[in-house]
């Protein structure tokens, strides 16, 4: 090979033409040692604000392996029956929960779409309501509905049920938003009222999309109902925070491994149901 | 002869829909029982609900605060005022931003771990068949276990206090986003870490070399997304003694502090969507940045 090596000179011309290919500029390294030092300062100060000392870590972790230790093997305990309860109450009220919350976004959707409700103010406003019903998470409406239901399962369905209306809602409106317009302008010209418009023009499009949203949330609702038991709003929640207060580590272990297979049979199960339903997407 | 084709055509056309009003008809008695079944496990009765009903709605309103519009804007000691309904707020606010680092320190920490477990999880990058399933298997046992359980035995192992909610956050985040990173760098091109290893790199500087700097903005993009989950979740994680607002929410709730309820599942909404516009533009800034 013949390469010369090149001179100072031009090593230094060329430093001066692409001076980023040499490295990052004296204001680039500065901004980086700034904000390596302010991240490292914020990390320093929230480890120390929430009391995490190498000594509580430590101890911590000898703990978490002494559970783990009683975790092998995991047993059924005694209370077989109750347990094959709790899974089948949690998925009764994923169930039951989906179900009605997505009957009652049906009409909601449709008072949401731009397409169909012309008024904006009045769907602005509307779906603002379904932003903020989002923001509050399904446990704190478990706990809310056990105030006022009482404890049991029932709470577990309003609270999975509330949740997903606003949500399911805004999907749908979106769902119809997006629908194509040929097939209802078809039924205004036939001179089809708009409820037939609604019923024969939109919803057969849409019909396959809110059944996917549906099942989808069937398949997250499947996990979130067996924590809602936490609370007290029934389900195989309440077994395991009650197994974890008295240290049955052995049951406990057992029940999540229950838990992930049924959530993992739902998952298979609602996607073939998908598929036969609204076919490959 | 026509009205023979027609025959067939119809009587085709009848068999086609008594198939399908068949096939609807077993889907539908299929759903009721599901249904019915669903109900009677939920114990979701008409008496119960006809009994539930009334006191829903005596319990929402009882939240609702009891705002007056000509005390308004009035101090603290005035009933009816803003002051009054939201009488702790610095307390609260403190709370709120305490959560919010909760959620920041786990995103960070699950992070952290996701990608040390991306690399010999990803599909392309050819780690021993060992460590592929090892890392595989792992990312999978944290995904699948809620944080609320985590929540529940940390507080065993490490107490009572928001480093058994960080920490359970942090470890669910970690099978959530290992992932969606190990998705990420399935999906880069090859030829960068083919010249690195052509160069002599060894496996981990091809890793750092090759894939890191083409997957970056993903999992950037990822770990932001996933600070607005978290934040969400660090928000209730102290219903089972993990830390943050959750505390405070769920002992008013327990209490029937009522006002004070709304109060703070007002406070939470607003900073959660707050931070949601903010992390937004902040996502789309720092892609354009990296990529």
């Amino acid at each position: 090979m013949s390469t010369s090596r090149m001179s100072p000179a031009e090593i230094a011309s060329w430093q001066s033409r692409v001076p980023r290919a040499f490295g990052p500029s004296p204001r680039g390294r500065l901004l980086r040692v700034v904000g390596g030092v302010a991240f490292l300062a914020w990390l320093v100060g929230t480890l120390w604000w929430f009391g995490v000392s190498p000594a509580r870590m430590w101890n911590g972790v000898n703990g978490l392996f002494v559970i783990l230790r009683l975790m092998v093997p995991p047993s059924p305990g005694e209370q077989w029956v109750e347990i094959l309860q709790g899974l089948s109450e949690s998925l009764a009220m994923a169930f039951l929960g989906t179900f009605i919350a997505a009957i009652i976004a049906i009409p909601l959707g449709f008072l949401g779409a731009r397409n169909v409700v012309t008024n904006t103010l009045f769907r602005f406003s509307l779906r603002r309501v379904f932003d903020g019903f989002r923001g509050v998470d399904q446990l704190i409406w478990a706990l809310a509905y056990v105030r006022a239901v009482g404890l049991g399962p029932l709470a577990g369905v309003l609270a999975i049920a509330t949740a997903d209306i606003a949500v399911l809602a805004k999907l749908y409106a979106e769902a119809i938003e997006n629908a194509e317009k040929k097939q209802a302008e078809g039924i205004a010209a036939a001179g089809g009222s708009p409820t037939l418009i609604m019923r024969f023009g939109i919803l057969p499009q849409v019909a396959p999309i809110m059944l996917g949203h549906a099942l989808y949330f069937f398949e997250s609702n499947t996990r979130s109902a067996t924590i809602l038991g936490v609370v007290g709003a029934g389900g195989i929640g309440l077994q395991i925070s009650e197994r974890i207060r008295v240290r049955h580590w052995d049951e406990v272990a057992f029940i999540i491994i229950l838990m992930v297979l049924m959530v993992a049979a739902i998952d298979w199960l609602s996607g073939r149901v998908r598929r036969r339903l609204i076919g490959e997407r | 002869m026509r009205n023979l084709a027609i025959a067939v055509q119809e009587a085709a056309f009848l068999d086609l829909r008594r198939q399908r009003r068949q096939a609807t008809l077993i889907g539908a008695l299929v759903l009721g029982v599901c249904l019915l079944l669903a109900a009677r496990t939920s114990e979701f009765y008409p008496s119960s609900l006809a009994a539930g009903l009334p006191r829903i709605g005596e319990y929402f309103s009882r939240i609702a605060p009891s705002l007056e519009w000509r005390h308004l804007f009035a101090g603290v000691g005035t009933e009816g005022s803003l002051a009054f309904w939201f009488y702790r707020l610095d307390a609260w606010a403190l709370l709120l931003f305490e959560t919010a680092q909760m959620a920041a320190l786990a995103t960070l920490g699950g992070a952290a771990v996701a990608l040390f477990l991306a690399f010999p999880a990803a599909k392309n990058l050819g780690a021993p068949a060992w460590a592929f399933q090892l890392s595989r298997r792992l990312l999978e046992a944290t995904r699948t276990v809620p944080e609320i359980v985590f929540a529940l035995i940390f507080v065993w192992a490490f107490g009572v206090g928001a480093l058994a909610g960080i920490l359970a956050i942090a470890l669910h985040t970690a099978g959530a986003l290992g992932k969606l990173f190990a998705d990420a760098m399935e999906n880069i091109e090859m030829r960068p870490w083919d010249g690195v290893r052509a160069a002599g790199g060894t496996w981990a500087e091809a890793c750092r070399f090759a894939v890191l700097p083409a997957a970056l903005p993903d999992l950037l993009s990822y770990a932001m997304l996933r600070f607005e989950i978290n934040l969400r979740s660090a928000s209730v994680i102290g219903f089972v003694g993990a830390g943050g607002i959750g505390e405070e929410l769920y002992k008013v709730i327990s209490f029937n502090y009522y006002e004070e309820i709304s109060a703070i599942i007002l406070l939470v909404i607003l900073s959660v969507v707050m931070i949601d516009l903010v992390s937004e533009r902040l996502r789309r800034r720092v892609i354009e940045v990296v990529a």
